[in-house]
């Protein structure tokens, strides 16, 4: 049976969800296979073989050298175990490993693909979702795949267990020298969240934007900003929804105030339900929703607010 | 110190973007411009010799027409640029790119490679990390911050939670974030001047890659289908009135989204 590589992401030293997801989608075509890697690893195991994978490899060493010390490591891996696909999710870092393991095993990469198909060929959107492309890799395939593109669903695998350790670099490596730890945000990351309540030039200003986290707190989602929004100094860059920004796929994008210019929609097309709120009938984002209120984010988003919380007292 | 700067023509992230039908980038499709997250490393070239000195080099690998992103920076006021042009690399995937840029690299001699965090057309954010590779050099990504020192580069680099500071030793790719600064736009001086700035185009025989591993023959994937996305169904529009919040909710509620 074809061995299928999935690189476990753990954010912060938690396991993600799109591990999960990667170990569903890896079961359609072959038998997988986990890496885990770096401090407290070894506690994840259980949660992966829960999901299918048969062997864990583990490598609980603490990665002071960004992505290189990953791509040694999965070069020793592909040469033992021979995968026909390795699955990594599509961060930035999980991009850069994936592109760094490519050019060290001579192989190809497709980035934020949502499906693969099972002659192995990799189904991604690309232009923000207005197509869709079929790509097939000469080699061992790697795919960085976007979250929440597949439903995780449980299924038992064997679960044993292989320590490995990467080998010394071999190249000049950059090193972290120090980690600052911010505020850990009580919403959801943006790119993986289920729910997004995104701010445009409509909302009006920064304090304005308070009403967007309102709602999207109250659906336990991430807040985005549109580019408006964020060059107008309301929201940090960070949080841009986007061509330039973050790429979201949740099952709900509820659109205020954003006028949804194609820069825009490229990040937020491929949500399942689209809803938008704003007082231009004009703007183009109405081309997109699912249910769309002609109204002030004002005075709507309040009224919406309490009506969600009525029904659920 | 010197610098080079990767700079990449795309077609317009604010209009409609297609493809040819052997599915490579139909370039006449949108207004070819400069990738708009190039320039931010552009700006952070310019800052960098301005406080250590050195010279600057603007590098593209693309048709003819890529020379105007190249101007754009000279513009800016970049050195110099160097373009490297050759029709065996029509069809080049990101691990081809990256290996005549990698080329180009070690062909001009460079202490710091600066790059945007990803192309706006193919957005696949993996040409940085792949150069590096290819050049066995460090790679410092996605830079809020960037520092030199010495033989040393150090940058700011945003985490989950707050951001790590990491360092390497020179030479490095550095790819730089949106909010690390605020590219100028080139001034009356910086156009004019920049008229008489050179531009050499390389081809692939100065460089001394051979054709068979660029282009589409040297590229490890190949697009075999593309397709439009479906268009979307008409949703419901409605105004606002006292009864349209609660068919919102309905709406939501029945596809168990609140």
């Amino acid at each position: 049976m074809t061995n299928i590589l999935v690189f476990a992401e753990r954010v912060d030293g938690v396991l993600a969800k799109i591990t999960l997801e990667m170990l569903t989608l890896a079961r359609q075509h072959g038998s997988p296979f986990v890496v885990l890697v770096g401090a407290g690893a070894a506690n994840d195991v259980d949660a992966v073989a829960e999901y299918g994978a048969d062997v864990v490899v583990v490598d609980d060493a603490v990665r002071t050298h960004p992505v290189t010390t990953d791509v040694d490591l999965l070069e020793q891996i592909v040469a033992a175990y021979s995968p026909s696909l390795v699955l990594i999710a599509s961060t930035t870092q999980g991009k850069e490993l994936a592109g760094r393991l490519a050019v060290r095993i001579g192989s190809g990469v497709v980035t934020d693909a949502v499906a693969v198909n099972s002659d192995l060929s990799i189904v991604q959107p690309i232009f923000g979702g207005a197509m869709t492309v079929t790509t097939k890799v000469n080699g061992v395939a790697i795919a960085t795949i976007r979250p929440s593109s597949v439903a995780a669903e449980p299924q038992p695998g064997a679960g044993s267990v292989t320590e490995m350790s990467a080998p010394p670099a071999s190249q000049p490596v950059a090193t972290i020298t120090a980690r600052v730890a911010g505020q850990r945000s009580t919403r959801p990351d943006l790119a993986a969240a289920d729910v997004v309540v995104s701010g445009g030039r409509g909302v009006g200003s920064a304090d304005s934007f308070a009403l967007v986290e309102q709602l999207a707190d109250l659906l336990g989602g991430a807040v985005g900003a549109s580019r408006a929004a964020t060059d107008a100094g309301w929201y940090p860059h960070r949080f841009q929804v986007g061509q330039t920004g973050t790429t979201v796929s949740p099952q709900l994008y509820i659109a205020l105030g954003i006028s949804g210019a194609i820069q825009h929609r490229a990040g937020m097309q491929t949500a399942k339900t689209v809803v938008v709120i704003n007082k231009d009938r004009t703007a183009p984002i109405f081309d997109l929703a699912d249910f769309a209120i002609v109204g002030d984010v004002a005075t709507v988003v309040p009224a919406l607010i309490a009506e969600i919380e009525r029904r659920r007292a | 110190m010197k610098i080079v700067v990767c700079v990449k023509q795309v077609p317009d992230s604010w209009s409609e973007r297609k493809l040819q039908p052997d599915f490579r980038l139909d370039r006449d499709s949108a207004e070819r411009v400069i990738n708009d997250l190039d320039t931010y490393a552009v700006e952070a070239a310019l800052q960098l010799v301005e406080q250590h000195g050195g010279e600057t080099i603007a590098l593209s690998m693309g048709p003819q027409s890529a020379e105007e992103a190249i101007r754009k920076s000279l513009q800016m006021g970049i050195d110099a640029g160097v373009l490297v042009s050759d029709d065996a690399l029509a069809g080049s995937d990101a691990v081809a790119t990256a290996r005549v840029l990698a080329a180009a690299i070690a062909h001009l001699g460079a202490d710091l490679v600066l790059m945007g965090i990803e192309s706006t057309d193919a957005k696949m954010s993996v040409v940085p990390a792949m150069v590096s590779e290819f050049l066995r050099w460090p790679m410092l990504t996605l830079a809020q911050q960037l520092t030199v020192d010495g033989s040393v580069a150090t940058i700011e680099r945003q985490t989950a939670t707050g951001h790590d500071v990491v360092e390497a030793p020179l030479p490095a790719v550095v790819s730089v974030v949106e909010k690390f600064n605020e590219p100028r736009y080139p001034s009356f001086k910086g156009i004019t001047s920049a008229k008489k700035k050179s531009v050499d185009v390389l081809d692939l025989a100065a460089l001394g890659i051979a054709p068979e591993t660029v282009g589409a023959a040297g590229s490890p994937t190949t697009v075999v289908s593309a397709t439009a996305a479906a268009a979307r169904s008409v949703g419901v529009v409605v105004d606002e009135d006292a009864t349209t919040v609660a068919q919102l909710v309905d709406f939501l509620a029945e596809r168990r989204l609140v």
